[in-house]
């Protein structure tokens, strides 16, 4: 009964949020910031503590019409509004319509006396007369820390602030309180203390000498909330944050099929290709063809009307639409209707995360059914291979979630070809593996199917050949004792079929001397034949004739008996 | 009045100073009757009295009625006494309890 009841409560007030508007920020916090509270922002200098609180202001007066006010205590108007105007934000225009309201509060320690006791009455009054002038429903204060500068008596500080965010939620208010980090605790002069509904830690940290911003929520009075540390970017309209989580595998997924591009490889997948919105890995040496497959998916991609993200981490655009041309693909169309799009980008250029905040920003922007991502292992140079897995499974999560089909390659080394270096294959449901072959002085390619999650795949060895119409799969030699490839394939086949054409030749002889004999027999059968049928006539008219001697005979004799008894009658 | 000059004159270099500023015009904010805005007041006046009899305007801003008033001299603490004549602006933040910082704040008499 009481657990039942407790169940009810529980979702019964829901926390009322006030959506923030950031990308990417809301779907964090399940909704926004709470409502009509305050919430603290933290962080060091520079890591976009002014721009988090002034993107939830404007995006609040021009999404949600909660007309907002901007304190500072750093930057006066002027300086705020030419700061945002570079990230699309015109204060200038929404001051004008009071949706907006800049307040600058300077203080200037040296002007100020202290002389017993005194309270912040008058920046209550001040925001107090602010709030009430445009119906403000978000305020920021930017960065209240410096009034620990400009007051002495911290004592009395202390108070007013804790009164001050009381006042503030009584008002109701939402309110964005930035703050500096400090020396081991989340803020310099420990606001956290006061402002303990939400707490919302921004960093900026470098590694291997780059930069990556992350964003943390630690703590969030009364909600569920996202607990890792989520990457952001400050784009060129705003923030963008990046929930990209491992927090289920409850993805729908696709009966459907899609090409491969190779019909001969379909045909190795089940006769049908890859699952739409799975994840494909291609790994390979040096030299395998790699890049070639990924060009014909992408080509099989786009053919069907579709949009294709290709994203090259070793080569330039042009040099991969020059190249794929030799080998009959041309992707150059493609691009020019807007089906393909390239992004290449040394893997040193940015940090992962911000890699993986420009892959997941463009997939959004440009809505693709595939990506590619060639090569994949080039990534870990930026971060180590724990690092380059989560990013990855994230990626591969996003993608799944959005049923885009991911085709990875992956860079492997000879002596580790079965095996990924970040451990990549588990989070693959397709996975092709591309060997070289050595024998005979030659360097042949083979195709393998390690693992196709799904389908009926052929556990075949195919030879992969690079034409000038494009991959061709041809099946290896496999008589005998071995697997032949190349040329040694094709000496092999030479052989077999001359030997074939020697057997069916005595085939073809023996059958006739076979037709010969039975011809012989049957004239031999004639013939005698022909005798018996010779003397069987002879016969017939020699016992013809004895029969007609016979008759006579008998004939004689009664007439000689005739005569006989007369004569002795007589 | 007459024991507010007799002090003045005992301090010969503040007074120079103070005779060559011929008004002083003081604005004490306020929020509202509140006691300390009282006590503010009362010293403020009784200081006054003492080093600028005669000389001085006190203008009290009461916040609560003009709260605008607030952003003209950056006003967060209240009490909050300025000093607008003679320049440069000072501020002095309390209830003026501290007789002696308020004279080193105003600028009356040099320690």
């Amino acid at each position: 009964m009481a657990s039942g009841q407790k169940k009810k409560n529980k979702v019964k007030p829901l926390l009322l949020k006030s959506a923030t508007g950031i990308q990417g920020l809301d779907e964090i916090t399940k909704g926004g910031l709470p409502k009509g509270r305050p919430t603290l922002v933290a962080g060091a200098a520079g890591c976009g503590k002014t721009l988090f609180a002034m993107e939830f202001l404007v995006r609040g007066a021009e999404q949600f019409n909660e007309p907002g006010i901007f304190v500072s205590f750093e930057e006066n108007s002027d300086e705020l509004i030419n700061n945002f105007s570079s990230l699309g934000f015109d204060l200038k225009t929404l001051t004008k319509q009071n949706k907006v309201i800049l307040d600058y509060i300077y203080i200037e320690r040296s002007e100020i006396e202290v002389t017993g006791e005194y309270d912040l009455e008058g920046l209550f009054v001040r925001l107090g007369s602010l709030i009430d002038s445009i119906g403000a429903k978000r305020i920021v204060l930017d960065t209240l820390e410096a009034l620990f500068g400009a007051l002495p008596n911290e004592g009395i500080l202390r108070a007013e602030l804790r009164r001050l965010f009381r006042w503030l939620k009584k008002k109701g208010v939402t309110a964005i309180i930035t703050a500096e980090k400090g020396q081991g605790s989340m803020t310099r002069h420990g606001l956290e203390e006061y402002v303990s509904d939400c707490v919302i830690v921004l960093d900026h940290q470098m590694s291997e000498g780059v930069a990556t911003r992350r964003m943390r929520i630690a703590k969030y009075r009364g909600s569920l909330h996202g607990t890792n540390e989520y990457p952001f970017l400050i784009e060129g309209d705003g923030i963008s944050v990046l929930p990209i989580t491992s927090l289920g595998l409850t993805h729908k997924v696709s009966n459907r099929r899609i090409s491969s591009g190779i019909p001969k490889l379909d045909s190795m997948l089940g006769g049908k290709g890859f699952f739409r919105g799975s994840s494909i890995l291609v790994s390979g040496t040096a030299g395998t063809g790699k890049s070639s497959m990924s060009a014909h998916f992408a080509y099989s991609v786009c053919k069907r009307g579709e949009r294709c993200l290709y994203l090259a981490f070793e080569e330039s655009e042009s040099q991969i639409v020059r190249n794929m041309l030799s080998i009959g693909i041309d992707l150059a169309p493609l691009v020019k209707k807007g089906l393909l799009k390239f992004h290449t980008s040394r893997p040193t250029f940015q940090g992962l995360e911000m890699h993986l905040a420009t892959i997941h920003s463009m997939i959004e922007e440009f809505k693709p059914q595939a990506v590619i991502i060639d090569p994949v292992t080039n990534l870990t140079s930026v971060g180590t291979s724990n690092e380059v897995k989560s990013m990855l499974t994230r990626i591969i999560d996003f993608m799944k979630m959005n049923m885009i089909t991911a085709f990875f390659t992956n860079l492997s080394h000879q002596n580790t070809v079965e095996k990924t270096d970040i451990g990549l294959s588990s989070l693959m449901d397709t996975w092709i593996l591309l060997r070289a072959i050595e024998i005979n002085g030659e360097r042949n390619r083979g195709l393998y199917v390690l693992k196709s999650r799904g389908m009926a795949h052929s556990n075949q060895i195919r030879e992969f050949r690079l034409t000038n119409k494009g991959i061709d799969l041809v099946e290896v030699y496999m008589g005998g004792e071995t697997v032949l490839t190349g040329t040694a394939r094709i000496a092999q086949e030479a052989k077999e079929s001359a030997e074939t054409i020697v057997r069916s030749q005595e085939l073809e002889w023996k059958q006739r001397e076979l037709e010969r004999k039975r011809r012989a027999t049957e004239a031999q059968i004639e013939l005698l034949r022909s005798q018996y049928e010779a003397e069987k006539d002879e016969l017939n008219i020699t016992m013809t004739h004895m029969k007609k001697k016979e008759d006579t005979i008998t004939r004689e004799r009664k007439t000689m008996a005739l005569i006989r008894d007369a004569h002795i009658k007589n | 009045m007459k024991t507010t000059k007799k002090k003045s004159a005992s301090k010969t270099t503040a007074n120079k100073t103070v005779k060559k500023k011929e008004t002083w015009n003081l604005r004490l904010y306020v929020a509202g009757q509140t006691s300390k805005s009282l006590t503010a007041f009362a010293n403020l006046k009784k200081i006054c009295e003492e080093h600028l009899a005669g000389k001085y305007q006190i203008e009290v801003v009461d916040l609560l009625k003009n709260p605008l008033l607030a952003k003209g001299d950056q006003i967060l603490a209240l009490p909050t006494l300025v000093r607008k004549l003679p320049t440069p602006i000072k501020k002095i933040i309390g209830d003026l309890s501290n007789t002696e910082r308020v004279l080193v704040g105003l600028d009356i008499r040099s320690l």
